[in-house]
């Protein structure tokens, strides 16, 4: 894919993301983050909510995955920004869409919209601006 | 502390280091990078084919870019975090009761993509505190921290925005007391226990009638801010237990499980000045009357949940 490719408006394949506790263990301690509510069910509890939950930065990272599956190995993330609302909790399913929200012809960048929703809500909302490699080098 | 004392001296902490300067113990390398890619299930071949990120222009390892600030997090610790690799600010929330901790935004922008052999340091500076604010997880306060990333020869490599909520957990609520004796049997209603109130109802699991008290000015029941000056400041008084029946009503109807009928409930004027709506004790509807001196009692209607009542002094 090249920035030549794009459309506003585009949509982005569906992913599925099973919320399973090995994948919140996983995905925290690739990103390093050993708090507990991340691994340890009771000490989640204590803080008043029903089970562990995925780190934000495993949500970016799946953010940053969706993204670059569609757009391919020549794409080049400049920008990620994501707002979390709901967590995910183990044992849910989070589905992750997304579309082509803007162009901009000048800087051939172009801002992609992803929301990631599971079975009580929208957990997360992105913002992410690619460019593609071609473009910079 | 006060709400507001706490405010201030979080405050404080606005444009100041957030925790001491940070430098990754490992420089960015291949096996990090694929146990993140494996996590988030990343095929994407610019982490894995030398050929491909060759052809982009990459010597060694890329790593994907979402793990800019991975480098430079805190390392495993059997039970968790020492003080001192812990944010003051964010400690300093955790002392006032919110200790529930989570991050709702992150703004990452990436200046370069990152390659094996670089070793990424960060700076944290405290940007923002925000009032209170009511969320889904309970009372709390955003905080939130700037990052700016930088390599071995000190130039900027990338900048993170990153915002937690720090709040206080709800409290539990008391669960009906399972009953195997009698399963069909209605269970008590139970109070809603709220941070503003919680105080009142600790206060009787103790067998104490505690009144609110902003300044010597005795509120109940039991609210957020004074109602004549929005003080947040109180401490509590306990009742003497004598008082005298200012109005009542014998419920009749409707009739709910777990009451016996005729009920008396009075609204008692303790001798403190307030009143106070709770069920009489030991006395038939034709003996309760406006004037007459009653004292406190209390019943406990499963174990740890206790109400107020009065019986005829």
């Amino acid at each position: 894919m090249t920035f030549d490719d794009l459309h506003a408006g585009q949509a982005l394949p569906e992913l599925i993301v099973p919320i399973t506790a090995s994948a919140i263990v996983a995905g925290a301690i690739a990103t390093n983050d050993f708090e507990n509510v991340h691994h340890d069910k009771a000490a989640a509890q204590a803080t008043g909510v029903p089970d562990i939950f995925m780190n934000i930065l495993t949500t970016n990272g799946f953010v940053q995955r969706f993204v670059t599956d569609w757009a391919g190995a020549n794409a080049r993330i400049r920008r990620i920004a994501i707002r979390l609302g709901v967590p995910n909790f183990a044992g849910d399913v989070m589905k992750l869409g997304g579309e082509v929200a803007a162009i901009d012809p000048a800087a051939r960048t172009a801002e992609i919209r992803v929301s990631g929703r599971n079975g009580i809500g929208e957990h997360v909302a992105a913002t992410i601006t690619i460019g593609f490699a071609e473009e910079v080098r | 502390m006060t709400e507001q004392d706490l405010l201030t001296r979080a405050r404080a902490f606005v444009g100041g280091e957030a925790t001491p300067p940070v430098t990754a113990r490992d420089a960015v390398n291949q096996p990090m990078i694929r146990r993140w890619a494996e996590a988030m299930g990343d095929a994407n071949p610019l982490w894995h084919d030398p050929q491909v990120r060759a052809a982009g222009g990459f010597a060694g390892a890329i790593a994907p870019p979402a793990m800019l600030d991975v480098w430079t997090m805190a390392r495993y610790r059997p039970g968790g975090r020492t003080a001192d690799e812990g944010m003051p600010v964010l400690q300093l929330f955790d002392a006032a009761g919110y200790t529930g901790v989570v991050a709702t935004n992150i703004e990452q922008e990436y200046l370069r993509y990152l390659e094996e052999g670089d070793i990424v340091s960060m700076r944290a500076t405290v940007a923002d505190v925000s009032d209170e604010k009511r969320t889904g997880l309970g009372i709390g306060h955003f905080v939130t921290i700037d990052y700016e990333f930088t390599d071995q020869r000190g130039d900027a490599v990338g900048r993170m925005k990153f915002r937690v909520l720090k709040f206080k957990p709800p409290l539990t609520q008391a669960a009906p007391a399972a009953d195997g004796e009698k399963p069909n049997k209605f269970p008590h209603p139970r109070p809603a226990i709220t941070h503003d109130n919680a105080f009142f109802w600790e206060g009787l699991k103790q067998r104490k009638l505690l009144i609110q008290s902003f300044g010597g000015r005795l509120v109940h029941p039991p609210v957020p801010a004074c109602p004549e000056t929005g003080s947040f400041d109180w401490t509590t008084v306990e009742a003497s237990g004598r008082g005298t029946i200012h109005s009542f009503v014998i419920m009749h109807q409707p009739q709910l499980p777990c009451f016996d009928y005729p009920l008396p409930v009075v609204l008692v004027e303790l001798e403190e000045g307030v009143r106070i709506v709770a069920n009489m004790l030991g006395a038939t509807a034709d003996e309760v009357a406006i004037g007459k001196p009653v004292t406190l009692d209390f019943v406990e209607v499963e174990p740890d949940y206790i109400l107020p009542a009065f019986r005829l002094a």
